[in-house]
């Protein structure tokens, strides 16, 4: 679609942003990347009322022109750099009418980049509920800009500013805030020279930032690098100079246009609330509580789509079987691709409910509350307190909890917990750990109360938190910070949570992993399928020779023989074979070749590796049928000493390699999304790997 | 007296910041010279902290308010 005006949203966090944006584009949105960086950018458009349509951009809320993170840094280079491609005709910037002091900070720094911009004022209605009176045409008048008072959550105003932007202004006509030349006089004057810009804001914006921007050549960097040391100029200096300026600024427009009671309504309802939920004692309950529940939806609101995912490709691949002629062109397609994308698809009921939670929590302003609370106890390990909810949701899937680790400012905080999220017990990990502890645990009770079986599973599970805070306590001395760290965070006021957004959220993060982790999931799937469905030479057809022989045909019935077959092939396709390949390296852990194989075929997904021992043992029917698997390996003997493959230690051995190894494409896809940098995927995988090794060899030897 | 040392519930006047990095990032949220100050929470582990400034509510870490000079 060809927009006739772009026009960007700009704010600062919590001011109702991208609930504006959601309204004034409805579901007429994109989210993309923006170039180079991973930050998701979100375009939409909106019909104006001459007929034109406005393409609105979605920029990352930030409380200043001057970043502390990846995501806010994109502020400055879409509004400044006039080649930017996304470079907007039109700013609008959000304001929280019930703390209108500290969002026209990021006014004033806007207004100075010389850009047409409109004010939306929002949260009006609870600016009048909280008894705070607004001039809005006094104040309109001394920033010379249109300033158009909404509530993006009522929907009220909204045409008002629709209107606005389409009579938008061409040029720039508002007031001059600070003297921006005052900062650094000769500074400015000099690079705006050199540089021949004409505007001394962004001449200052430069000289602030030119060392980490991107949009100028090295040589104007270089220029502007011996011009600060001409000049001496110090840039925190500058900085806090000219934040005290716009703030006398900002206090002396204030004064006469908006009345504040002495405390507003609202916070005291907060701080009410607050009382509770950071409670001593309460707060860790209540935050406990919380977790449970959610983690207990994640868990059984998902079954159910689950299964009709898995069961919606399960019969589509065989109607397809049915339908297209055998061949391999059909294999490739229905078992590689078809089993690749349903791999892909059973993981968006998680995702959309992990997502559905954190969206109400974040909007709530909760989150920022388990910060707060959670912020000294994971400092001590090395991560940050908005690490608390990637870690937590990991317990369901590590790569929704890895998409959301953005909002961890902090590199190297962000960093550990992306490295660390793929320890907790995810879902898949549970059908394995299922499979095995029904094998060797006994099912029966211990002090009346607890089930051995639930106790090994629970184990599992703190196990894994536990292993996960010690790598995290390692990398704490590993990785090198970039910044310091900082913890200087705004807690918003309590809000009910706004459906529409939650919503949006369940939909963005279920298209985003499906389209970007999902490329690299099915091309991984297809490589395993080849591997497993095809031999070298000629020992395919003389299986298919040997079963086709009468004493086969005669004492076998058609299913038992295709299974015997199936089994057969797998153990001499190319994935049997690297099965057989790793036997000797494999062997220390107490695993035989068809585990092997088991290994390599859950490369892709954990869970795969019940399907896998099911081919290999094959078991009657389809994976799902667990019970069929679990009694084949319960008989399964080793053919050399005639004891039970699936000893305990075997089992334990299986677990501990499937804790700590890092079975799964989505989260490896994942983390390079995250990262842009096969870097960090790569070294996760590896040390997932040794760490899996040495657990494995350490349990199989102590309970052999 | 610093910021880190104020009495749950006191309020007192932003003076002056001992570090100059944290200062530009904390006169950014509001925090600024002259602005009034109160401790509205302590978090359950003793830090961070809460605070009252400019009208809306703040948490930092204890360290980080001890580079805050209060009047």
């Amino acid at each position: 679609m060809k927009a006739d005006i772009r026009v960007a949203l700009v704010g600062n966090p919590n001011t109702g942003k991208s609930t504006l944006f959601n309204t004034l584009t409805g579901l007429n949105q994109k989210i993309g990347n923006f170039p180079g960086v991973t930050v998701d950018k979100k375009t939409g458009y909106c019909q104006l009322a001459d007929g034109r349509t406005a393409e609105i951009i979605d920029l990352p809320g930030t409380y200043s022109l001057y970043p502390k993170s990846q995501d806010e840094s994109i502020v400055f280079s879409i509004l400044a750099d006039k080649a930017n491609p996304l470079s907007p005709d039109l700013v609008v910037v959000i304001v929280d009418a019930t703390n209108l002091k500290r969002n026209l900070l990021l006014y004033t720094q806007v207004a100075d980049l010389k850009i047409p911009v409109i004010i939306a004022l929002n949260m009006m209605d609870l600016a009048k509920k909280a008894g705070i009176s607004i001039d809005v045409d006094l104040f309109a008048k001394k920033l010379g800009v249109p300033v158009v008072p909404i509530s993006a959550r009522k929907v009220e105003g909204i045409d008002k500013l629709r209107a606005a932007i389409n009579f938008a202004n061409k040029i720039a006509l508002q007031e001059e805030s600070i003297e921006v030349e005052a900062i650094a006089p000769d500074l400015i004057g000099q690079i705006s020279k050199d540089l021949k810009l004409d505007n001394p804001y962004y001449a200052l914006q430069l000289a602030h930032q030119h060392e980490t921007i991107k949009f100028i050549s090295a040589a104007e960097s270089e220029r502007i690098e011996e011009l600060e040391h001409e000049f001496s100029f110090h840039s925190q200096k500058a900085q806090a100079a000219e934040t005290i300026a716009r703030y006398n600024f900002i206090n002396d427009l204030l004064y006469d246009t908006v009345k504040i009671p002495e405390t507003a309504k609202e916070q005291t309802l907060s701080n009410k609330i607050d009382k509770v939920l950071t409670h001593k004692i309460f707060g860790f309950i209540i935050f406990l509580a919380i977790l449970l529940f959610m983690f207990q939806s994640i868990f059984s609101w998902s079954a159910y789509p689950m299964e009709l995912i898995g069961d919606f490709f399960v019969w589509a691949q065989s109607n397809l079987h049915g339908i297209l002629p055998a061949g391999p062109l059909t294999g490739l397609l229905v078992d590689g691709v078809l089993g690749g994308l349903s791999g892909v698809m059973v993981f968006i009921p998680q995702i959309a409910i992990l997502f559905a939670f954190i969206s109400i929590l974040e909007d709530t302003g909760y989150m920022s509350r388990v910060t707060f609370m959670m912020d000294k106890l994971m400092r001590k390990v090395g991560l940050n307190g908005k690490s608390v909810v990637p870690l937590i949701g990991g317990f369901a899937c590590a790569v929704p909890s890895i998409m959301s680790t953005r909002t961890i400012e902090n590199w190297k905080d962000r960093m550990i917990t992306i490295m660390v999220t793929p320890l907790i017990t995810c879902s898949a990990r549970l059908p394995i750990y299922v499979l095995l502890i029904s094998l060797v645990v006994p099912n029966r009770n211990v002090w009346w109360l607890f089930n051995m079986q639930g106790l090994a599973l629970t184990g599992m599970y703190i196990f894994s938190l536990i292993s996960a805070i010690t790598v995290a306590f390692v990398f704490k001395f590993i990785i090198k910070g970039r910044e310091r760290g900082y913890f200087i965070m705004e807690l918003p006021v309590y809000r009910m949570p706004r459906w529409n957004n939650v919503a949006y959220s369940m939909y963005e993060r279920s298209k985003a992993f499906v389209f970007q982790a999902g490329k690299v999931i099915i091309a991984i799937s297809v490589i395993l399928w080849v591997l497993a469905s095809y031999g070298p030479g000629e020992r395919f057809r003389q299986i298919e020779q040997k079963y086709a022989q009468p004493q086969y045909k005669q004492n076998l019935k058609p299913e038992e023989l295709t299974r015997a077959m199936n089994s057969e092939k797998l153990e001499n396709s190319y994935a049997g074979m690297l099965g057989h390949a790793i036997e000797p390296a494999i062997k220390p852990l107490g695993f035989d070749w068809k585990i092997g194989i088991a290994l390599i075929t859950s490369f892709a997904a954990r869970e795969v590796f019940v399907g896998t021992m099911a081919t290999i043992y094959s078991v009657e029917g389809s994976a799902e049928k667990m019970e069929s698997v679990q009694q084949k390996m319960k008989t399964a003997k080793n053919p050399e000493t005639g004891q039970p493959v699936f000893s305990l230690a075997v089992a334990f051995s299986l677990m501990m390699f499937y804790a700590f190894a890092m079975q799964c494409a989505s989260t490896v896809a994942v983390v390079y999304r995250e990262t842009k940098n096969w870097k960090w995927p790569a070294i996760q995988f590896a040390y997932m790997t040794v760490l899996a090794y040495a657990a494995s060899f350490i349990a199989y030897n102590l309970l052999k | 007296m610093t910021l880190s040392e104020l009495k749950q519930g006191a309020i007192g006047i932003v003076k002056e910041f001992t570090d100059l990095e944290m200062s530009v990032k904390l006169m950014e949220m509001g925090c600024l010279p002259g602005e009034e100050v109160s401790v509205a929470r302590i978090a359950p582990l003793g830090d961070p902290i809460a605070i009252n400034v400019s009208g809306y509510q703040l948490s930092l870490r204890k360290f980080e308010a001890s580079t805050i000079i209060l009047q």
